[in-house]
């Protein structure tokens, strides 16, 4: 079982990350998923939280308890849940938006630039989530990026699925040297 | 519709609800959107046009309670959504669906209470209302859903009591249940059974709509078929006309209060699990069963004799099913999301027979399956 959690600001698109994860795990992985938000009653801005547990066999319990890799793009959602993460879980940043302190980076932090590289690579700063999610496949492989690919196609706005497969691309392929730390090692 | 296709999908609660109900029939919503049962209304709103159903957005909870009743009368499967606040302004029209016996489907995703309370986090404070809401002596059903894949089955299972037994049912979801997304199974989504309404059959002149026919639920015609009935609030004949007589209250009240009771086949819905050499019994419904099913597999894990008594029917409450507990269990465990609404009913059925020891939070959080396991070991 792995537990992930997506945290970040309302509008980002966390919730919608994490349904795409969720998806290509059930309909094309035949895996178990379950997924949940929390969020505060506005819609935009404030803190904002996914989860997804995926799973081989039947889940019990459908919440995030210890995640096993976090994403953190906002500083609150970085110091607030860093030490929830399990003893070898993975946290990847946006350093766009997040600063980490050094100590931090020679544990397991993955940083890159997910904000700047949708603004400056692709226009558009609204497909980070997606960016975020291409690394998060390539980094815990817990689904296959056909998979994750056949979800977003099914899930983002009518009109955008050719940017947002991009937007994946770009993050399953992301250059270590485009302002990341952490990306070369293999965890 | 994700309905027609076939294998795993994902889905949300509230969209199993709204799928779930297209597929039993479901043909007329009215509502006010209010989180987190909003997602209801803005898919019926898309959906039923589809398939030739009407969706009204309401000015209120009390048009829209209003709005089902009508649509039922005339034959039409409604449905509606809200939640605590939006439930309690149903209560006057709950209780006249119920005493008309008009079948209705009323979904309340529960959101903390009282008053405005948490609107987007989990509770399930609106149990004893779902129960007791409305005044005077009703009968009524609430279903709680345990996950995303029982919201199908318990909503289509809402719909078949509600029209076979001429009884509103209370589909009692919590906000964990609506918002959580889950894989669901088509095939096993289309293996639920249907009841429908009985239809009057003969002479339209002779036509009496609260007659017993012998089952205790008069079969319904719809307005409009040249059944002539009236409807009313009030005591009522046979005809549907006011009777306030004590001798004909007490005939009415014995038949509508005993339909629940004579057809206990179709709304009773338990589910057990590891209970044959249970000392410890797990009484829980809702979302709370999750975690609930997690403390039991690593409490049998440390070999202690655990069990769970999910009550998915939790109205009329499984009085009997549970009673059979009485004599193997050393103490009972009810882990709820209010400050101890069912628990009552489980010390009301347990009795002396043994300790019923209650977990309540209402404070918007979920149970964690690691607080449940140290009560268990607290208890053993």
């Amino acid at each position: 079982m792995m537990q992930f959690r997506l945290a970040g600001t309302g509008g980002q698109g966390q919730i919608l990350a994490a349904i795409i994860l969720a998806e290509a795990a059930v309909a094309s992985d035949q895996l178990y998923a379950a997924q949940s938000q929390s969020y505060g009653p506005e819609s935009r801005g404030g803190a904002s939280r996914a989860e997804v547990v995926i799973s081989e066999s039947p889940i019990d319990y459908p919440k995030v308890d210890k995640p096993d890799f976090l994403l953190c793009m906002s500083q609150q959602g970085f110091d607030k849940y860093q030490d929830d993460v399990a003893e070898d879980g993975t946290i990847l940043v946006d350093t766009s938006l997040v600063t980490v302190p050094e100590t931090h980076r020679h544990s397991r932090v993955v940083g890159c630039k997910i904000t700047e590289t949708a603004r400056k690579n692709l226009g558009r700063q609204v497909v980070a989530n997606i960016i975020a999610l291409g690394l998060l496949v390539r980094l815990t492989e817990v689904v296959s990026p056909e998979a994750a690919k056949k979800a977003i196609a099914n899930r983002v706005p009518s009109g955008t699925e050719s940017l947002n497969l991009q937007a994946f691309d770009l993050g399953f392929e992301l250059d270590p040297s485009l302002d990341c730390f952490g990306l070369d090692r293999s965890f | 519709m994700n309905l027609n296709k076939t294998g795993t999908h994902l889905f949300q609660g509230n969209e199993a609800v709204v799928e779930a109900a297209i597929l039993s029939g479901c043909r007329f919503f009215a509502g006010y959107p209010i989180t987190p049962s909003t997602e209801i209304a803005e898919l019926m709103a898309v959906e039923l046009p589809k398939v030739g159903g009407r969706f009204i957005q309401m000015e209120d909870e009390i048009g829209s309670m209003g709005a089902v009743i009508g649509a039922s009368l005339t034959g039409t499967k409604a449905m509606t959504a809200t939640s605590g606040p939006g439930f309690s302004l149903k209560q006057e029209n709950i209780g006249y669906a119920s005493f008309t016996e008009t079948p209705v489907v009323v979904v309340n995703v529960q959101r903390v209470g009282p008053s405005t309370g948490m609107p987007t986090a989990p509770s399930q404070g609106d149990v004893m209302q779902a129960r007791w809401g409305t005044h005077g002596d009703h009968p009524v059903v609430a279903i709680a859903p345990g996950s995303v894949a029982e919201a199908y089955t318990a909503t289509i299972r809402a719909f078949s009591i509600s029209e076979f037994l001429r009884v509103p049912v209370i589909l009692l979801l919590d906000e964990v249940i609506g918002h959580m997304r889950e894989g669901v199974s088509v095939e096993d989504v289309q293996a639920v059974e249907h009841l429908e309404r009985k239809r009057p059959k003969g002479s339209k002149s002779d036509f009496r709509p609260y007659r017993d026919d012998g089952s205790g639920v008069p079969p319904m015609a719809n307005f409009g078929d040249g059944y002539r009935f009236h409807v009313t609030g009030l005591f009522h004949d046979e005809r549907g006309y006011p009777d306030l007589s004590p001798e004909w209250a007490r005939t009415l009240m014995k038949r509508l209060m005993g339909k629940l009771d004579a057809h206990r086949d179709v709304h009773e819905w338990v589910e057990e699990t590891e209970t044959d050499d249970a000392e410890i019994l797990i009484v829980s419904y809702g979302s709370p069963a999750q975690a609930a099913t997690s403390a039991l597999r690593q409490a049998r894990a440390e070999g202690l004799r655990v069990g769970q008594f999910r009550v998915v029917t939790v109205w009329p409450f499984p009085e009997d099913a549970l009673a059979k507990y009485k004599g193997q269990v050393r103490a009972v465990l009810v882990p709820e999301m209010n400050l101890g609404q069912l628990r009552l009913e489980v010390e009301r059925v347990m009795g002396d027979a043994a300790p019923v020891l209650g977990l309540h939070r209402a404070d918007g959080e979920l149970f964690k399956p690691a607080e449940i396991l140290e009560k268990i070991r607290e208890v053993d």
